[in-house]
């Protein structure tokens, strides 16, 4: 009955993304399923604009929660991704309290007894009304859950890595001043990179594993119809058959589902009703990304806009 | 089912996928949500759960097909999975009791349950009891090819092989017919067990044999390797690559505690009037790797050229400034050759270029000379690969002095072992005294080391 209930749930997940334009495979549709059963961040690796971003994105509306994004770079710190002290602020209060300070010690008779004083008032500036909650602090403190994205974490330095393993083991922080703050509820935690350097082990270990890569001929085809609601079915058929073919072409940068949607809003644009050489050649600046890569693919043009279209026929 | 999952976390870890006692944990909660009905989710997530790279998820991928074309045991055996061998014999054992006792002549009903088995040709039960001895023999355990005479046996007597040959001998007596059907029906069971241990070979023993056989060729002079081998060396070749790009791709941090830097410190904390509530501290700083690598691809060296080439390119792809080099007889610039092409494709154009003639250091190291030695800097490191045999023509080791002169180390990689430094043609001793280190580098781990420490200097 279990085993029921999950691949319902799984279409489920499936249908709820795709309500939100984004078509999901299987693969994609059971890691987000696995990840809220079991309560894991979903690490996403695959080459850029394969939607891995998007995920996230459509996760957080098809669920109604609000999505808290944290885009690594290089040198990202604690103070940038976890919390800051508001210094001007501390700074600001213990001028304004001068006075006040001033008259509750001023009973005491000797520099210890003031400093025991002090100490009564605890640590009056390291409270939370001082902390400058950033992304992943704040990703805790929401009371409905959220979607947490850490974006392109391998652009971050290694040692960022471990400052979010407590986060993804147990949705909690440790600021020292103030304790452990645990999630009020485990957001939905969505890491994703695009294997710019290997992560360590310790946070692939607490993560599931998803791969995206370029999706099935049939998949994409969803794919642009859901994003480019005004494109034909032929050249829908036709367009995604040729990128499919550039993509077995070696290249700097293959194009990517995002460079797909680009390109069928272009061809819609232009209002072309079939792929024929000129006007491939005339966007295929679109497509590809690199002076070599247009050059390497341009004699090619006619050979797979006929390989897309025989396809089409048989297909 | 949960021993099931044990045995192919076992069989992952044969495949080459890391799997932690964690990670375990957390496959067995997923499976648990969504059970095994469905095996392509299934599939999708002990993927997901186990498997953390593009590699790992391929590599399970197949583990999972080939794990999952078994038979599963039957649930009904409790003794099969959890305990060994003696159980399994213990719970053979009384039924073979009252039946040897019945005496001759008896009818098939007498036979013991494997015989019976056979004669009824029920598929589903041969097979779940193959899966069940085969617990019981501990195929798990099964790591070398040449064990798999040993495991057959021990699954066919877990089976009960002894009890079925007393019948055997029985029934040739009473009933030949009947016996021959029993003995075909033998046949084609060792037949089965015999591709079950190569299954379980092909899935437990993957691990072991694919490191006994690195370590193997890791150690092997590459002068040395048959030709069957190339491949296998190229593709371990490219593994240390990967490695010492991993390693060595991007420079790790390092911050200097313990320094104060003033200034930086004041500018920082100038929005709270100097109050230094940040400090900066001084970075230490670090030379950006450079290297010039010189490659000798003359006949002599020409089977362990394949190999330094290889690793040149891959030099290329760890550090931002290399600068390389090849000479046989005449020195040419292969920088953009290996940057630009496929390290197959650049092995060809190199060794159509200069490869394969007589060596001439001396005439090759006065082209270096003459149009390169400005691009040496005290910062770079000089490697050179070659087996300094130079045919009797002048070795020019004062260009070499010239070249250690202008930079921070010159490192020279000989394929020949330091016995053979100095005989024949071989200038070694006179360039050793100018070079920084001479390093013996025939196999490939060694070719490892060599690089390693080379790029860690920059570190």
């Amino acid at each position: 009955m279990a085993e029921q209930k999950a691949s319902t749930s799984i279409e489920a997940v499936e249908s709820g993304l795709a309500a939100q334009g984004y078509i999901a495979s299987r693969q994609i549709a059971t890691a987000v399923y696995l990840s809220q059963q079991i309560e894991k961040p979903i690490l996403v690796e695959g080459p850029a604009g394969v939607g891995k971003t998007e995920l996230a994105k459509a996760i957080a509306a098809w669920r109604g929660m609000k999505m808290i994004r944290l885009q690594c770079y290089e040198g990202l710190d604690e103070a940038k991704a976890l919390y800051e002290w508001k210094y001007a602020k501390q700074l600001l209060y213990t001028q304004i309290l001068k006075d006040k300070l001033g008259e509750v010690l001023g009973g005491a008779q000797t520099l210890h007894a003031a400093l025991d004083q002090l100490h009564d008032f605890g640590d009056v500036f390291f409270s939370k009304e001082f902390v400058e909650p950033r992304p992943l602090l704040q990703a805790l403190e929401q009371p409905g859950g959220c979607v947490l994205l850490i974006d392109e974490i391998d652009k971050s330095d290694a040692e960022f890595e471990s400052l979010l393993l407590e986060i993804l083991s147990d949705f909690q922080v440790t600021i020292p001043e103030l304790g452990t703050v645990s999630a009020i509820a485990p957001p939905t935690v969505i890491l994703t990179s695009n294997s710019e350097r290997d992560l360590g082990d310790a946070l692939k270990r607490r993560c599931l594993h998803l791969h995206i890569g370029f999706p099935e001929q049939r998949l994409e085809e969803r794919i642009v119809e859901s994003r480019v609601p005004g494109i034909s079915q032929t050249l829908r058929r036709q367009m995604v058959g040729f990128i499919h073919e550039i993509r077995t072409l070696d290249l700097k940068k293959l194009p990517s589902v995002s460079e797909t949607i680009d390109w069928a809003r272009v061809l819609v644009l232009l209002q072309a009703s079939e792929l024929d050489t000129e006007i491939v050649k005339d966007t295929l600046n679109v497509l590809l990304k690199y002076e070599a890569d247009i050059e390497a693919a341009a004699p090619q043009v006619t050979t797979f806009i006929a390989k897309a279209a025989r396809s089409n026929v048989f297909g | 089912m949960r021993e099931n999952l044990h045995r192919f976390f076992r069989a992952a870890r044969g495949a080459g996928v890391h799997v932690s006692p964690a990670e375990s944990i957390d496959a067995m909660r997923a499976v648990k949500q969504v059970g095994f009905s469905d095996r392509a989710i299934l599939r999708d997530a002990l993927l997901l759960t186990l498997a953390k790279s593009q590699d790992e998820k391929l590599a399970l991928g197949d583990c999972f097909d080939l794990f999952f074309s078994q038979p599963e045991p039957k649930q009904d055996q409790p003794e099969a999975d959890s305990d060994d061998n003696s159980s399994q014999d213990a719970d053979l054992s009384p039924s073979s009791g009252p039946a040897s006792q019945a005496g001759e002549g008896q009818p098939p009903e007498e036979l013991g349950p494997l015989a019976q088995m056979l004669l009824s040709q029920d598929r589903n039960a041969i097979a779940a009891a193959i899966a069940s001895a085969s617990g019981a023999a501990s195929l798990s355990d099964i790591r070398y090819s040449t064990q798999r005479g040993i495991f057959s046996s021990r699954i066919l007597n877990a089976m009960g092989l002894q009890r079925l040959r007393d019948d055997l001998d029985v029934l040739t007596a009473t009933n030949p017919a009947l016996a021959e059907r029993l003995r075909a029906a033998l046949d084609a069971l060792r037949e089965a067990v015999r591709d079950t241990v190569s299954q379980g070979l092909a899935l437990y023993a993957r691990e072991e044999a694919e490191n006994l056989r690195n370590e193997i060729l890791r150690n092997a002079p590459l002068a040395r390797i048959e030709r069957r081998q190339v491949a296998e060396m190229r593709a371990l070749i490219r593994q240390i690559a990967r490695r010492l790009r991993e390693r060595y791709s991007k420079p790790r941090k390092r911050q200097r505690r313990g320094h104060l830097d003033v200034r930086r410190t004041l500018r920082r904390n100038a929005a709270w009037g100097g109050v230094p509530f940040l400090t900066a501290w001084k970075r230490k700083h670090r030379d950006r790797p450079k290297i010039v690598a010189l490659c000798d691809v003359s006949g002599s060296v020409a089977q362990v050229s394949d190999f330094f080439l290889l690793l040149i390119h891959s030099l290329h792809e760890v550090v931002d400034d290399v600068r390389s080099f090849a000479f046989s007889s005449h020195l040419i610039e292969v920088s953009d050759i290996l940057e630009t092409k496929s390290p197959e494709e650049a092995m060809a154009d190199i060794m159509s270029k200069v490869g394969f003639g007589s060596s001439d250091y001396g005439s090759s190291l006065v082209d270096f000379e003459k149009e390169w030695m400005s691009t040496l800097t005290p910062q770079t490191t000089v490697i050179v690969l070659g087996d300094a045999r130079s045919n009797n023509l002048d070795p020019r080791a004062d260009i070499l002095r010239r070249i250690s002169e202008r930079s921070k180390r010159l490192v020279w990689l000989n394929p020949e072992g330091r016995l053979a430094w100095g005989f024949g043609d071989s200038e070694m001793p006179r360039y050793a005294t100018f070079c920084t280190v001479v390093r013996q580098c025939a196999t490939a781990q060694q070719l490892e080391r060599a690089v390693s420490d080379i790029v860690a200097t920059y570190q």
